[in-house]
Order: C-alpha cells, then structure tokens, then sequence
C-alpha cells in the first residue's frame, strides 16, 4: 500500500493546479479568516457638517459642563469623519456615494438643549441625517451606526439632565444657592433646615398651635427622606433594564477558534473530498483500477489507501493553515495532540466520503461535481445556529448535517483548538463515519471497473 | 497494416497445453455474453481470438485475467502465471515509464525492482524514454509500456485485449514485431482482434467467436475449407477477409 501512496503524492506533485490548490487555498483562506477576525470592523464615512458656533457649549452646573469638541471627538472615534462645508455639499457627498450618511448639527442645536436642561424650553434638539438607500445592506449598516450614536448621546445627556435635577433636589432638602438662568441666585433654606427651625419654634408654642407645627415638622422630614430616595430612582429611571448574563448551557468557543475551527473545516472539505474522489475516479480513467486489483491489491486496500492519502493531505494543509492563522490569532499550542486528533479524525472523515462520492461518479469531473453539489450545502446546513429557524426543522438538519463529516469536523476542531465542546464524542463521530463511507464506498466499488 | 499474403500456418503445439479452457460461460442480465467456450493454446503459440464486435472477446479474455468470474466453466495454466493486457493502456499517465514499471514490478513482488525495469525497458527498446511521462509517449510506446507491465510477473501465458487498437499502420508493425518476440521467447499469446488480417498473418491458430459461442478453432487454411469454395466470378486472388465473412454466413451468422 505504500507503493500506491508514494505513487498518489508522485501523481499529486506533478500536477500543478492540484498542488496550487493543497498550498495557495489554505494560506489564501487562512490569511483572509486571520485578518477578519483580529481587525476590527471598518468605520463607516460620514459626511460631517457641523453648524454650531465654534465656542458654544454646554452650560452644566456640575464641573466641567458638556464641551462640543470632546463630543465631536468621541463621534469621530466612532465613525470616520469627513468634514464639509455646506448643507449642499454634504447631500452631494452622500448622492455620489463618497460617504455612507451626511449628519449635520444645526446652529440651534445646542440652544434647544441647553432648554431642556435648564427646563427653560422641551422642544427636542434635532439632527439631520442623509442617507444613501440605493444599497439595503449600507443603509442597514447606517442606520443602525447613527441609532446607536444617538442613543449613547442620549444617554450621556440624560445622565447629565440627571445630574442637574439631583443639584436640584439636594437643594430642596439641605438647602443652598440656586441659580436660575434670567432670574439670578436664590439662597434656598431647604427641607432640613427648615425643620430644624420649625423644631426650635415648637418649643415656645402650647395647644393646638404646636399640634399644627408638628405636622409641618413631620411633612419636612417625610419629605426629606423621600427626597433622598431620588438618585436610586433616577438611576433606574436613566437605564430601566439592566442586563445580568448568565451562561446555562452551550460551551462556546471563542469567536477568533470558531472561525479558525470554519477555516480547517470548510479547507479540508473542499481539498480532502476532491483529492480522493479524484484520485479514485482517476484510477478508472486511467484503466488502472482493474490491473490493480487483478491480485495485486485488494479493492479495500485501495480505498485504505486513498483515505489514507486524504488523512496526510489533511494534515499537512491544516498544518499549513494553522501555521499562517498564528500571525493573526493566538492559538493553545499546547493542545496540539488535540488539534492533531481532530484534524486526522476530520481528514479520514472527508476522506471516506470522498472515497464514495470517486467511486459512485466513477469519472474525475463528474467526482469534482458531486463533490461541490454535496458538500457546500451540508456546509451551509451545518451553520445555520440554534434560534434561528423552528425547532423541528432545525432537529431536521442536526439529523442530516450528522450523516456528513463537516459539522462533527467543526465542533471537533474547536474541541481541539479550545476546551470547549466534547472532543471524544465528535472524535467517535467522526471514526464512525468514516467506517460508514468504507463501507459504502467499499460496496459501490464492485461496479467500478 | 499487417501483410496480405497468404499467411503460413504454423504449428507449434505440444502435448500439454500451456492454458485450457473449458465450458465457459458469462451472463449479463438475460444477455449470454459467453456460452460454452472451450480451447486450448499451446505454450509459445500465438492464439488469434477472432470475431465481430459483441463476439464475446472481451468477456472471455476477463474471464481468463481473473476480473470477471465465470457462470460456468474452468480454465487452467499449467505452466503459470496469466499476464493481462487491458485494451487501452493501464498506466498512470503523469508517471515516466521507469517509474510506472518499478510500481508494478513492486507490487508484484519482484525482488530487484530496479534490474526488472531495466530489464523490461531493453525488451521494450524505450530505455532512452525512461524518463519521459508516459502521457508524452505516442501510443504505439503507451502499449509496448502497457504490454510490459503485463510481463513483469513473467507469466507463461499472456493475454492482449485488441492490442493494436487505436495504433497507426506504422506502430501496429512494430507491436507485432515485440509480440511475436515473446511467443518466440515461449509466452503464450492470446489475443483478441476483429481484424482478419491481423489475426491470419499474425496468429497460429484462430478461435472465432460469434454472438458468444465458439464457431471455430484451428488453422486459418482449415477455416478457409470450412467456408467453402468462392463464388464463381469472384477474384482468385488471397483474400482472407472475404473468406472469413463466407465462413460466418455459412455459419449463420
């Protein structure tokens, strides 16, 4: 059986588009997955028209106030600004395509918030956003990139708004200066202050008088304590839901291993089935297969051979891959006899199955064909996620995507890169896979020659 | 192409047979393929397998090489091995020819791997090609390379499936020159053709095959007989097509 081999890897080094693929597909793909997932998603450009007087800011009590240029900042960390000079030009910008939105501030922005905090006017400060539409999937992406600004802007107003209404009220109940914007400074005397006074009175007053004095005294400190209860209840009022995450079931891998995990999966797919159902198919067109077996190889030990030809060819590639993935992603290593347990497993699973798919085509094309047709939608099946579609047919497609090697592949590699999932069992998946594609491949072979 | 005189018939026959075939039959579906075929070829003899497209050749030829198994009937080779050479040229074309003869020799188990392909690379007269893929060799060579590896495991009876089929005039001679060397070497040679002139000039004896039953085996003068006398008006000249289509009617087929 090593004669055959060595003459596969012979066959396989003088054929250069084979080789190209073995070599440049997996340090193509696992440049492009190495660069997806340690670079950030792109900022999206917008035009951005800022019609705010220069100086102008934001008057808060509090220290520091609201600077427009901190904001400003903070919104191009966000996005990638492009200045413009007018109203027209930004439009222009937008209609060209050049930008994804326009957002523009008018001039009175900041007067009709500066209202709101001051509860001097409630009339909303307004942006004004353009927009591209022409493009549903950019005009998705703006839309939910200008939301979330607003919200958080919302957010860091409303805080402040907070802030200034808790000023407010610890003046109300301890008393203090209290300025009001046209009308100046007040001294207020305050809740407390006011029922240490009235205490003080009481003691001087008989009969119903000091009844009445007291009632004012309770209603000052009622009023005081609840008053005190404000900054929770504002609090909860600024973000009414809170989020507590807790994990319960489903032991995920990290982002970067799972897409690392895709990457091996879908390469070993793609090179492993092709190989050896090439390889098979080839042995018929070349008119090999019956001098083969004519006594001097057993048609099983023919198929040991090819699968074994697709397990080192697995090996060798995701090691490839691996190799390149590490400039990019930071991988355990010290997991290798576990990345390498999957990766074999993987590499006989695509293997067997690719040693049927040879012998049902019978012909190399028609092998390459059916190995397209089969394997890229089994691929997709397998990663549509729990949640996703309704629970029978998603038990449907864990049934199907179960008699193919990609999705145990998948959840063994990311076993193996990481310790999440179970590498046993997929690692039994898969060696009871590959013994049912033999077994399939091995009957369909009596019709071969 | 072969020459059109009239061949002469050689006998080479010995007391035992180097293969015997008897009552062999093969079935696909409610086709007989092959019914009751039954002949003997000497060692060192050239048997021409003789007949029209669906004959039964082929059938009978796997048979021999052990990739079909018979319905019925036995074969034996008493003085060995059975080589086979497939129809089209069994070899892994992005191979050289030294390298497509060491696998083959390998797996047949030789002991000095390397002397058997020189070996077999002089019988063949393309030692100078050693090194050239065999997808660059013109296929005259693709079945001199073809027929070698069937030698490899030097069997004493060898079979050839329409050797020379596909091969120019030129090519074809020099295969029968290569073939004819091994049965002067002492390798039985049978072979399939539906070529009249390849088998009358090149083969000692014929088996003709139709419709998968044996209509004859002998001398191409004794088939000849069989067929009986020209139609009158006919040329008087050698012609052992047209002797050969008579025989077949008369045989009725």
């Amino acid at each position: 059986m090593r004669w055959l081999l060595l003459k596969d890897l012979q066959i396989l080094k003088r054929s250069p588009l084979l080789t190209a693929l073995l070599v440049i597909y997996p340090i193509v793909l696992a440049v492009l997955i190495g660069f997806a997932v340690s670079r950030g998603p792109e900022k999206p450009k917008i035009a951005f028209l800022n019609q705010i007087e220069a100086e102008q800011g934001l008057e808060l009590d509090r220290e520091g106030g609201f600077s427009q240029s901190e904001a400003f900042e903070e919104l191009c960390r966000r996005v990638d600004c492009v200045t413009v000079a007018d109203r027209d030009e930004a439009i222009s910008k937008v209609e060209e395509g050049e930008v994804l939105a326009a957002l523009i501030l008018p001039e009175d922005f900041l007067d009709k918030l500066q209202a709101q905090l001051t509860g001097a006017g409630l009339e909303s400060a307004e942006i004004e956003v353009y927009v591209n539409e022409d493009d549903p999937v950019k005009a998705r992406l703006v839309d939910d990139r200008i939301k979330s600004l607003i919200t958080e802007a919302n957010l860091v107003l409303s805080d402040e708004i907070s802030a200034q209404l808790l000023t407010y009220l610890d003046v109300l109940v301890e008393g203090g200066e209290f300025s009001v914007p046209l009308l100046g400074e007040f001294d207020v005397l305050g809740l407390e202050r006011t029922q240490q006074i009235l205490t003080a009175i009481k003691q001087d007053l008989n009969g119903p008088q000091r009844q009445v004095v007291d009632q004012v005294i309770q209603f000052a400190e009622l009023a005081g304590d609840n008053l005190a209860f404000a900054d929770e209840l504002l609090g909860s009022v600024r973000q009414p839901i809170a989020v507590q995450k807790e994990v319960v079931s489903g032991d995920v891998p990290p982002l970067d291993t799972f897409a690392v995990s895709v990457a091996i999966a879908i390469t070993l797919m793609f090179v492993t089935v092709l190989l050896v159902a090439g390889s098979l198919a080839l042995e018929r067109e070349e008119n090999t297969f019956a001098r083969l077996t004519r006594g001097l190889v057993s048609r099983s030990a023919l198929l040991v051979e090819k699968i074994a030809l697709g397990t080192v060819c697995s090996v060798v590639v995701a090691l490839v891959l691996l190799g390149v993935l590490e400039l990019f992603v930071n991988l355990r290593w010290e997991r290798l006899p576990m990345i390498l347990a999957a990766i074999v497993m993987t590499g006989a699973g695509f293997a067997a199955m690719g040693s049927a798919i040879g012998v049902a085509a019978r012909e190399v094309r028609a092998s390459a064909l059916a190995a397209f047709a089969l394997t890229l939608p089994i691929a997709f099946l397998s990663l549509i996620p729990t949640g996703t579609i309704s629970e029978g047919l998603y038990d449907v497609i864990r049934v199907v995507t179960g008699a193919f090697p990609f999705r145990p592949s998948l959840d063994a590699l990311s076993a193996g890169l990481s310790d999440a999932g179970d590498l046993p069992l997929n690692l039994a998946h898969l060696a009871l896979l590959t013994l049912a594609y033999f077994a399939i491949a091995r009957v369909a072979l009596r019709r071969f020659a | 192409m072969p020459g059109t005189s009239t061949p002469k018939p050689r006998t080479r026959r010995k007391s035992e047979p180097a293969l015997a075939a008897e009552g062999l039959s093969k079935s696909y579906g409610e086709r007989a393929a092959l019914r009751d075929v039954g002949f003997e070829a000497a060692r060192g003899e050239l048997l021409a397998v003789l007949g029209p497209n669906g004959a039964g050749k082929t059938t009978m030829l796997a048979i021999l090489a052990g990739i079909r198994d018979p319905d019925a009937g036995s074969f034996e080779t008493p003085g060995g091995e059975i080589g086979w050479v497939p129809q089209q040229a069994a070899l892994y074309r992005r191979l050289t020819v030294a390298e497509n003869l060491k696998l083959f020799a390998r797996l047949e188990g030789a002991d000095d791997p390397d002397a058997t392909v020189e070996a077999m690379l002089e019988q063949t007269g393309l030692a100078e090609r050693r090194d050239d893929q065999v997808s660059t060799l013109s296929g005259g060579n693709q079945q001199r390379i073809n027929i070698a590896i069937g030698l490899l495991a030097e069997p004493s009876v060898l079979l050839l499936d329409e050797p020379s089929a596909g091969l120019d005039p030129a090519q074809r001679i020099k295969l029968w020159e290569f073939v004819s060397s091994l049965a002067k070497g002492g390798t039985t040679v049978v072979y399939s053709t539906h070529q009249i002139e390849e088998a009358t000039h090149y083969g000692d004896r014929l088996l003709v095959l139709a419709d998968g039953e044996k209509l004859f085996e002998g001398t191409f003068p004794a088939l000849r007989r069989q067929a009986g006398a020209r139609p009158k008006g006919q040329s008087a000249d050698p012609d052992p097509e047209a002797d050969f289509v008579r025989f077949l009617q008369k045989k009725g087929h």
